[in-house]
C-alpha cells in the first residue's frame, strides 16, 4: 500500500502522526537521561528545597569536579573501560569464528553444541554466582579484572555467536566459494571477502557486548571485593552510604559513565547505518 | 587448457547417494553442457570438479592430474555462478583482477588483461563501478570477465543465464559461444534449459537422478535419444508418447498396435519381439495432418482440442483415443476445435521404446552408435 501517494492532506496527517509517535517515544526514552543531567548540575543545597522543577535556578559543576578529583571514580572508570573493551573484542572475535562455522559447516555434534549454548542462556545468573566463585577462587581470579573478563566473555559468547551467525547467514555462500576458486584458502576468503561484508554485524556485536559488560553489576559486585578491581557500576554504589545518598555526585558519575558508551556507538554507527541501509550483499 | 576425466565419481550426503558413479571424459577445448531436471545432481558434479564438494569415491582429473585432494585454489579453474557472486565491496575492475592479484601478477600485466577483457565484454565504461550499480546483464558480464582474465585450465558455468530475461539470455548464449570459439577453453556448462543445451553444446550430457542417461552431440541426442527420459526432456514442444504392442507381419513389416486398436507402421526395431509392450515416441514435427482418410500412411482419426498459433508455425493439440498428442505444422490449419482430423506418423522418424526398460529400440538398419544408457 502506498500511503504517501495520496492527497497532500492525508500525507500530512500520515507523516504528522508518524513523527508524533516517534517524538513521544523519544521523549519517554530520553527523559530519565535528562533528569540525570539535571540533577548532576543541581547544587546540593537546593536539591531538596526547590521542589520538582524542570531546571534548577542555579547550576554548578562542583559534583563533576568532586567525582573527578576527590573520589575513586576515575579508577573505577578505567577498570570498566579495560573490562568492557577487552570483553567486547574477545567475545566478538570468538563469536565471529564460531558464528561462521555454525553458518557454513555441517559437523558432528553441531546440534548438541547449539543446544548447550542455548541452555546456558536460560539460567538466572544469580544461581551461578556461588559455583563460579568456587571455580575462580582457587585460580586466583576473584577480585581481579581478568576474572571478570573471563566470566563476561563466557556469558556473552553464546548470544554474540547467534547474532554473528545470523549476519553470516545473510551473506551468500557463493561469495567465499568464488574467492576460493579465485585463489584464496577458506580462511583467506573469510578474512578478505566475508569479514569486510560483515562489518555492520561485527559493529553491532561489539556494541552489544560492550554495553552489556559496561553496565554489569551483579558479578562485579560479588566477585570483586577490593577497591582496586572495582568497576564503575560498583563505584556508583559507593555514593550510597548508610545514612544518605549523594544524588548529585552519583548522577555526575552516571553522566560521565555514559561518555564511553556514546563514544563507542559514534565510532561504530557508520557501520550500523550501513548495515541498515545497504542491502548490498544480495541481488 | 586441459582435458577433464571423471571416473566412477560418487557423491553421497550421509546415506543418500546423489551421484551414482559418473564416468565422463571431456576433451581439451570442448564445450560440454550438463543438462537435466532440477535436483538431478548437475551442480553437485560441477562443484566436485571445482573442488567445492568432496568426492565420496571415484576420481576426477584435470589435465592428467588427479585433483581429488586439491583445494579449489590449486585446480586452476574458473567458475561463473548463477548468482554471479561478485564481491560487493570491490569495483568491477577489482572484482576481475582479484584472482590475478592473489597470484602476484605484475601490475601492468593485470591492467592490460583487464583492459582487454573489459573491451571484449563491453565493460570499459563500468570498471570503477560497484556491482550494486550494475544491471543484471552487466553483472553477468563482469562474472564472465572475472573468469576470462585468469586464462584458467577450464571454465565451469552453473546456470549462468537463468537470472536474465529471455531476450538477454538469448543474446548471452550466442556471446558465450563466440567467446568459446575465440578462447577455445575447455568448458563445462550446467543448465536445466534444454534449448541452451541444444544451441551451445559440442556434446550434451543428459542427466537424471544422479545418473548419466546419454552423452552425444545435440543432433545425436535429439534424433537418437537413448531412452524415454532423454526423448521427453530434450525438444520443445516435447515428444509424444503412446503405449501399445509391437507387431510383425509375415512380410517383415512391423508396427505398433495402439491401445485403441489403431495401427502405426514402424521400421523393424532391433531386439523387439511380437506382442512386446512398447511405447511409440513421435516428435510433434514428425506427425502429419493428412488431408483425408486416404492420406499418406493411412490416417488415424483424432479430435482437435486446441490450436496454438506460434507465428511461424502452429501447434495443434489433438486427442488420439484419449491420449493427448501435439502436432507441429507450418501450414495454417483450416479446421476448428472439436472437429476430427486424420494424422499420420512419419515411419522413418518415429521411435520405438521398450515400455518396461524405457530404452529405445533402434531400427535394425541404424548403425550401432556410441550410446550411454
Ligand atoms: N548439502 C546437501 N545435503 C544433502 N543433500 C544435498 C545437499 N546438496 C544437494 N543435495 C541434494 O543433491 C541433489 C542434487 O542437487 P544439485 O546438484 O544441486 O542438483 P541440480 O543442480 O541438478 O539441480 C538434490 O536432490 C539435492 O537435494
Ligand atoms: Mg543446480
Amino acid at each position: 500500500m502506498n500511503v504517501s501517494g495520496n492527497s497532500p492532506a492525508r500525507k500530512l496527517v500520515y507523516w504528522g502522526s508518524h513523527y508524533l509517535m516517534i517524538g513521544a517515544f523519544v521523549v519517554f526514552a530520553l527523559f530519565p537521561l535528562y533528569w540525570l543531567l539535571k540533577v548532576s548540575v543541581t547544587p546540593n543545597d537546593i536539591l531538596y528545597t526547590e521542589g520538582v522543577r524542570m531546571w534548577p535556578s542555579r547550576t554548578t559543576w562542583e559534583n563533576y569536579f568532586f567525582v573527578l578529583t576527590q573520589s575513586n571514580f576515575p579508577h573505577y572508570f578505567l577498570n570498566s573501560v579495560i573490562v568492557a573493551g577487552t570483553t567486547a573484542i574477545v567475545t566478538t572475535m570468538v563469536a565471529a569464528v564460531t558464528g561462521y562455522s555454525f553458518s557454513r559447516f555441517a559437523f558432528r555434534g553441531k546440534v548438541i553444541i547449539v543446544a548447550l549454548m542455548l541452555i546456558t542462556q536460560m539460567f538466572p545468573l544469580v544461581m551461578l554466582i556461588a559455583p563460579i566463585f568456587k571455580i575462580l577462587a582457587p585460580l586466583g581470579l576473584t577480585d581481579s579484572l581478568t576474572g571478570l573478563i573471563i566470566v563476561y566473555t563466557a556469558f556473552n559468547v553464546p548470544f554474540a555467536t547467534f547474532l554473528m551467525q545470523s549476519f553470516f547467514d545473510g551473506i551468500p555462500k557463493d561469495l567465499e566459494e568464488a574467492a576460493m576458486i579465485d585463489g584464496n584458502t577458506r580462511f583467506q576468503a573469510f578474512r578478505r571477502i566475508i569479514l569486510p561484508l560483515t562489518l555492520p554485524g561485527v559493529a553491532a556485536t561489539l556494541g552489544f557486548v560492550f554495553t552489556a559488560a559496561w553496565s554489569e553489576l551483579l558479578f562485579a559486585l560479588m566477585l570483586v571485593s577490593s577497591e582496586s578491581a572495582s568497576t564503575f557500576p560498583v563505584g556508583l554504589l559507593s555514593f550510597v552510604s548508610k545514612f544518605s545518598v549523594d544524588f548529585g555526585q552519583m548522577m555526575a558519575a552516571g553522566v560521565l559513565a555514559l561518555i564511553p558508551a556514546c563514544a563507542f556507538f559514534l565510532l561504530i554507527q557508520r557501520y550500523l547505518v550501513q548495515g541498515l541501509t545497504a542491502g548490498a550483499v544480495k541481488g | 587448457m586441459a582435458s577433464i576425466e571423471i571416473s566412477n565419481a560418487v557423491k553421497s550426503y550421509g546415506a543418500v547417494d546423489v551421484l551414482h558413479g559418473i564416468d565422463l571424459d571431456i576433451q581439451d577445448g570442448e564445450f560440454i553442457v550438463l543438462v537435466g531436471p532440477s535436483g538431478c545432481g548437475k551442480s553437485t558434479l560441477l562443484r566436485m570438479i571445482a573442488g567445492l564438494e568432496d568426492i565420496t569415491s571415484g576420481a576426477i582429473s584435470i589435465g592428467g592430474t588427479v585433483v581429488n585432494e586439491l583445494q579449489p585454489k590449486d585446480r586452476d579453474i574458473a567458475m561463473v555462478f548463477q548468482s554471479y557472486a561478485l564481491y560487493p565491496h570491490m569495483s568491477v575492475a577489482e572484482n576481475m583482477s582479484y584472482a590475478l592479484t592473489l597470484r602476484k601478477t605484475a601490475r601492468e600485466k593485470i591492467t592490460d588483461a583487464i583492459t582487454n577483457v573489459a573491451e571484449i565484454l563491453g565493460l570499459t565504461a563500468l570498471l570503477e563501478r560497484r556491482p550494486k550499480a550494475l544491471s543484471g546483464g552487466q553483472r553477468q558480464r563482469v562474472a564472465m570477465g572475472r573468469a576470462i582474465v585468469r586464462k584458467p585450465q577450464a571454465f565451469l558455468f552453473d546456470e549462468p543465464l537463468s537470472n536474465l530475461d529471455a531476450r538477454l539470455r538469448e543474446q548471452m548464449r550466442t556471446e558465450i559461444r563466440k567467446l568459446h570459439r575465440r578462447l577455445g577453453a575447455t568448458s563445462v556448462y550446467v543448465t536445466h534449459d534444454q534449448i541452451e543445451a541444444m544451441t551451445m553444446a559440442d556434446r550434451i550430457v543428459a542427466m537424471h537422478d544422479g545418473i548419466i542417461q546419454q552423452v552425444g552431440s545435440p543432433v545425436e541426442i535429439y534424433d537418437r535419444p537413448a531412452n524415454i527420459f532423454v526423448a521427453s526432456f530434450i525438444g520443445s514442444p516435447a515428444m509424444n508418447f503412446l503405449k501399445g504392442a509391437y507387431e510383425v507381419a509375415q512380410n517383415g513389416t512391423a508396427g505398433i498396435r495402439l491401445t485403441d486398436g489403431s495401427f502405426v507402421p514402424v521400421l523393424p526395431a532391433r531386439g523387439a519381439t511380437a506382442n512386446q509392450a512398447v511405447t511409440l515416441g513421435a516428435r510433434p514435427e514428425h506427425i502429419a495432418i493428412a488431408a483425408d482418410e486416404n492420406g499418406e500412411n493411412g490416417g488415424i482419426p483424432a479430435r482437435v482440442e486446441l490450436i496454438e498459433p506460434m507465428g511461424l508455425s502452429t501447434l495443434v493439440h489433438v486427442s488420439l483415443a484419449g491420449n493427448p498428442v501435439k502436432i507441429f505444422t507450418l501450414d495454417r490449419p483450416d479446421f476448428a476445435v472439436d472437429s476430427f482430423i486424420h494424422i499420420a506418423f512419419d515411419m522413418e522418424k518415429i521411435h520405438v521404446f521398450d515400455t518396461e526398460t524405457e530404452l529405445r529400440l533402434p531400427p535394425e538398419n541404424e548403425p550401432h552408435g556410441p550410446q550411454t544408457a
